[in-house]
């Protein structure tokens, strides 16, 4: 029982960061109407970020969850500006390429300097040592990441669901002309949506940095299955990106207990058997 | 939404005459290889590469449908055709048959999944699937892992030519790549492929017109599948080996990059771009990681500034289509 309590909370801390991107994936996707095939390089750099600013800065985990995100948003926005924005009314097929291009750049950097080996980086000191459940023994870091990843997730759909800025987000996506004609800079709030969905995928590197290590490729295979939660959600909804993430992850993990063969498939197992049930996704809208 | 390639203009006995010209002259250059001092062993991978980008344009040239995950069906026929051969021990041709059929096979299960979504959760879902048939193929007994199947036997096609000696192997090779490639050409300028365009232009005019447009895609995913196989299963005697680098998603990417440095929709296209990718990757392979670098400045500079690719940009030049 041990190792399924085991697997279950592995299976919720993958959840987080499925949850994490996909969120990040459909906000952009939403306003830009780009699948940002970067996105995994983009989270990788957040990673990368903390392990700077701890070892090159002497700044600390708590500060690199809050600057690392900034700092590879605003690289984000350089990139929409510079690129992105370029493409506009482009069928989006050339979206996913340059964004793929753009992975591909990242992360030939990142290898040519770092090798494709792992950095480590410690875990904060007040998040050290675990707590006893009684039924298992649980890493207070790991609880951590749960907790903290599903607090940004919410607060995330709140912004987006419940205030006036997430109204004119909305209202944009639905048509840009109309809204810019009520005197709001639609380039601007591109520009800042696609920093706030970049920031969400570095804030997931910075929380995955201590457990899984800091490597140039830890965002390329990740960003497939990510994909594929997508697929499987529909990313009709905000929420629906936010339940799909973590349930993926749980049944990723269990997975992992009952049939570990399995575990590396069963996301895309999952995605096939969606499809042919539903073409459109969990929560997904008609195309 | 603008249109994806710069093919607007219609198939003309003009134009059929100018692309048989351009063929004639590419098979004659292929054919001279071996009299030159070119490493043939060079031409002939960047032929296995170029039919799987000719095959892979078939889709998203003439159908609008960009696959990122056509390395499945290379891997897939690679993998069958080399243990038809090694452990089977059939014949070369047999191989490459198995090799044909088990891309095909996959091809019908695959498009079947994937034709439901349109756009780049179309590209999204044949990423999954070809991510899913890696990890499944890094498991699977037949394919021995990460040390995939290697010393592949080449033995004698039809019992006659010997393919251990590097110039049988050549034009054998070669006539493989001719073949599938007129029977691509043959396809997008038959009246399939004239629909097929018209659902790249507008898939709802061709749904109003009557079309059973989803047919239609599937199709062009089975062909597209078939022939990619049909590349995998060449690229077995070239390699002498099949591995999972054949199948990893990266190798995708190449494909979609070839095509898209020789220009998306074009037939010529995909050829130019295989062997200008295979070149860079064969003189570029001192600079470690940075070839990924290039690899990705080339899509950035394709996708902003280059979408037509070397051949669209000739075509479009000339106003002709290649």
């Amino acid at each position: 029982m041990q190792a399924l309590y085991a697997q279950l909370l592995v299976g919720l801390i993958n959840g987080s960061f499925y949850a994490l991107l996909s969120l990040g994936l459909a906000v952009i996707f939403g306003m830009l109407n780009i699948i940002n095939f970067a996105h995994g390089a983009l989270y990788m750099m957040g990673a990368f970020v903390a392990y700077f600013l701890l070892n090159l800065g002497g700044i600390n985990y708590w500060w690199a969850l809050l600057l690392a995100p900034v700092i590879v948003g605003i690289f984000g926005m350089i990139l929409e500006r510079t690129m992105l924005q370029w493409l506009t009314g482009l069928d989006h097929l050339y979206g996913l390429l340059l964004t793929f291009g753009i992975a591909l750049i990242v992360q030939g950097v990142f290898q040519n300097y770092f090798g494709s080996s792992g950095l480590p980086y410690a875990i904060p000191d007040q998040l050290r040592g675990g707590m006893n459940l009684g039924f298992m023994f649980l890493p207070i870091y790991r609880g951590w990441v749960v907790v903290f990843s599903l607090v940004v997730c919410l607060a995330t759909w709140f912004l987006i669901e419940k205030t006036q800025l997430g109204a004119y987000l909305r209202a944009a996506t639905e048509n840009p002309t109309l809204v810019r004609a009520f005197g709001i800079n639609v380039p601007r709030m591109i520009t800042l949506t696609y920093g706030l969905g970049v920031g969400l995928a570095a804030l997931a590197g910075v929380l995955s940095a201590p457990i899984n290590q800091v490597r140039p490729l830890m965002g390329a295979d990740l960003i497939i299955v990510v994909f594929a939660v997508v697929v499987i959600g529909g990313m009709g909804s905000i929420m629906g990106s936010i339940i799909t993430g973590f349930a993926l992850g749980v049944i990723e993990g269990l997975t992992k207990y009952f049939y570990p063969e399995a575990s590396n498939t069963v996301v895309f197992v999952l995605m096939v058997l969606v499809l042919l049930v539903k073409p459109t996704g969990l929560t997904g809208r008609a195309a | 939404m603008t249109t994806l390639t710069d093919d607007t203009l219609p198939a003309s006995p003009r134009a059929m005459r100018d692309e048989m010209i351009v063929f004639v002259v590419m098979a004659l250059l292929l054919a001279s290889v071996p009299f030159t001092g070119v490493y043939p062993f060079f031409v002939m991978q960047a032929l296995c590469f170029a039919l799987l980008a000719c095959a892979f344009n078939l889709l998203i040239g003439y159908g609008g449908l960009l696959s990122f995950g056509h390395a499945m069906f290379l891997g897939t026929a690679g993998y069958c055709s080399a243990h038809a051969l090694k452990v089977w021990a059939l014949p070369p041709e047999l191989g490459i048959l198995v090799g044909i059929a088990a891309a095909f096979v996959l091809s019908i299960i695959t498009g079947y999944i994937s034709i439901r979504r349109q756009g780049i959760y179309f590209s999204m879902i044949t990423l999954a699937l070809s991510q899913l048939l890696y990890f499944i193929y890094l498991q699977a007994p037949f394919t021995h892992g990460e040390d995939g199947i290697q010393g592949i036997p080449q033995g004698r096609m039809f019992g006659v030519f010997d393919l251990s000696k590097p110039t049988v192997l050549y034009y054998v090779v070669l006539v493989g790549f001719l073949a599938g490639f007129l029977l691509i050409f043959r396809i997008i300028n038959s009246p399939f492929g004239e629909v097929l365009k018209s659902i790249r232009e507008n898939e709802q005019r061709a749904i109003s017109l009557g079309y059973r447009t989803d047919q239609y895609k599937f199709l062009a995913f089975v062909l597209s599948g078939t022939l990619a196989g049909f590349a995998g299963a060449l690229k077995v005697f070239v390699a002498q080996n099949a591995s999972l680098t054949d199948v990893h998603w990266s190798m995708s990417g190449e494909v979609v990059l070839m095509t898209l440095v020789g220009g998306l929709g074009t037939i010529f296209g995909p050829v130019v771009g295989a062997f200008v990718i295979i070149a860079m990757q064969q003189y570029l392979a001192g600079f470690g990681q940075w070839v990924t670098v290039i690899q990705g400045s080339i899509f950035v500079i394709c996708v902003l500034t280059f979408r037509r690719g070397v051949i669209g940009e000739i075509a479009h030049y000339f106003r002709r289509s290649l």
